[in-house]
């Protein structure tokens, strides 16, 4: 009976223990590059630096980071605005949407995150297009 | 002077309009609770921005619509996004044992829910049109205009859904050989399809499913025309594809198709092929494949290459 109930314990621990999307992508030190990365490639695309124009680029960065973190079941606390009250204003169109996505599959690429890694990511944050794209 | 007049006052209000001159006045205090964005913040629309993801455009099939090679997909052809417009060209040639196929023409997608398409397509008989008393390289002309609206769901982003994108579309077909391919049992040279297709991407282990059920009356998709003396009229055939994504711009997958059986000097066999699509870049694709066209005019295990180059934006 004891060993039943340790096994059981056991079987129910295991899948706690099981590796995040936020592990595969390679955790903090790789997901804080990723978004040091995007956000230079974010700035410098031209299809929608301009959105980014009147932003505090640390603070965007650093909800950038909490969020993918977050999304992905990483140990991290989402501590901006929601995805609807940040971006209405910006009348984000679906091109933008398109543009900002490939900014960040070229920072994942740098940071060398496998293409199914990064396409779970990606799979998460598509959804909130609903959100963004407004125009 | 008039007009000339006007067009000044059109011109004005549009260099109003544009965001370079909204860029130049003072950009009001951003405030971080609410999001107030200035005029100065807003990205323009560009009505050509080739603003869909890589290969989620597809590439063009033998009869030119968007999808696949020999199955037509939900998603509407070209790069163009929501608020634009994208067109492309394409050249496909497949070699089969006794037969060649060639397929060239063009599509345009308008803001990712109509697609146009053209395609004349060849069927070359080659040296077996000797044999079957038609004349070596004797040659079926089919031109094929095609039309596909998006009628519900987004197969790309609507990821946390398990609603597919499903579009419906209709194909124009006029086979040039009338006298031929009623006298091997059709009934007309030229007939309509009509299709309901569904595709849908699983972002979450890359790959993307598409289903198509098509309503119609073709022999060997009209190249050996319409309607028969064994079956007539429409019947429902099935085509599918399914691409697993490896990179950003390579897709490998299988793709399979039924065909009316409506005449009786010739049984039609399902098509199916295996493909590998490269998408450099969003202007140009190289899809190659190993295509199996089963029996076709009584000549047996049509194997062969399907070769297809697409350019557009
Ligand atoms: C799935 C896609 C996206 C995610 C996950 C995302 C995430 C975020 C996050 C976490 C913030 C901070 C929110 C806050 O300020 O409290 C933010 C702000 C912002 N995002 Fe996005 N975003 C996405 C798409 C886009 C797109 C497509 C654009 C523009 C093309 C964009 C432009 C901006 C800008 C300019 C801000 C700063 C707004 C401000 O300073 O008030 N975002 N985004």
């Amino acid at each position: 009976m004891r060993r039943l109930v340790l096994l059981a314990a056991l079987a129910l621990a295991v899948p706690a223990q099981a590796a995040t999307l936020y592990d595969d992508l390679g955790g903090e030190p790789v997901m804080r590059r990723v978004v040091e990365e995007a956000t230079k490639n974010f700035l410098a695309d031209k299809r929608i630096a301009v959105t980014f124009g009147e932003t505090a680029i640390p603070r965007f960065k650093q909800l950038l980071f909490e969020q993918l973190c977050n999304v992905s079941g990483g140990p991290c606390t989402y501590t901006g605005r929601d995805m609807a009250k940040s971006h209405t204003a910006l009348k984000i169109t679906d091109a933008h949407f398109s543009a900002l996505v490939e900014d960040l599959q070229d920072a994942m690429d740098k940071e060398k995150i496998a293409f199914t890694t990064q396409n779970r990511l990606l799979a998460i944050l598509a959804p909130m297009r609903r959100d963004i794209v407004t125009r | 002077m008039r007009y000339i007049a006007l067009g000044c006052a059109l011109a004005a209000a549009l260099v109003v309009q544009s965001p370079v001159a909204a860029e130049q006045s003072a950009p009001p205090a951003a405030d971080p609770k609410t999001s107030v964005a200035a005029d100065s913040t807003i990205a323009p629309i560009d009505r050509f921005d080739s603003g869909k993801l890589l290969a989620t455009g597809g590439v063009s099939t033998v009869e030119g619509s968007g999808g696949g090679g020999i199955a037509t997909w939900a998603l509407i052809t070209s790069y163009g996004s929501r608020d634009a417009i994208g067109a492309n060209a394409h050249a496909t040639y497949i070699t089969l044992p006794d037969f060649e196929l060639r397929s060239y023409g063009a599509a345009i997608g308008v803001f990712d829910r109509v697609e146009l398409s053209f395609a004349r397509q060849e069927f070359d008989t080659g040296n077996t049109g000797a044999r079957l008393g038609l004349g070596k390289g004797f040659t079926f002309k089919q031109d094929v205009v095609g039309a596909k609206v998006r009628v519900l769901g987004d197969a790309i982003y609507e990821q946390d859904r398990w609603l597919p994108q499903i579009s419906i579309g209709a194909q124009w077909k006029r086979n040039n050989q009338e006298a031929i391919v009623k006298a091997v049992g059709a009934k007309d040279n030229s007939g309509v399809d009509y299709y309901i297709a569904a595709s849908k991407l699983f972002l979450d282990s890359s790959f993307l499913l598409n289903t198509t059920i098509r309503f119609t009356e073709a022999n060997q998709m009209g190249l050996l025309g319409f309607g028969g003396n064994k079956n007539d009229g429409y019947h429902a055939t099935f085509e599918g594809s399914l691409a697993a994504l490896l990179s950003r711009n390579l897709a490998v997958g299988v793709e399979l198709r039924t065909q009316n059986d409506h005449l009786q000097f010739a049984k039609q066999e399902r098509w199916m092929d295996v493909f590998v699509a490269y998408f450099p870049t969003k202007n140009v694709s190289f899809t190659a494949a190993f295509v199996d066209l089963g029996t076709i005019a009584l000549q047996q295990r049509q194997r062969g290459g399907y070769f297809s180059l697409q350019v557009g934006f």
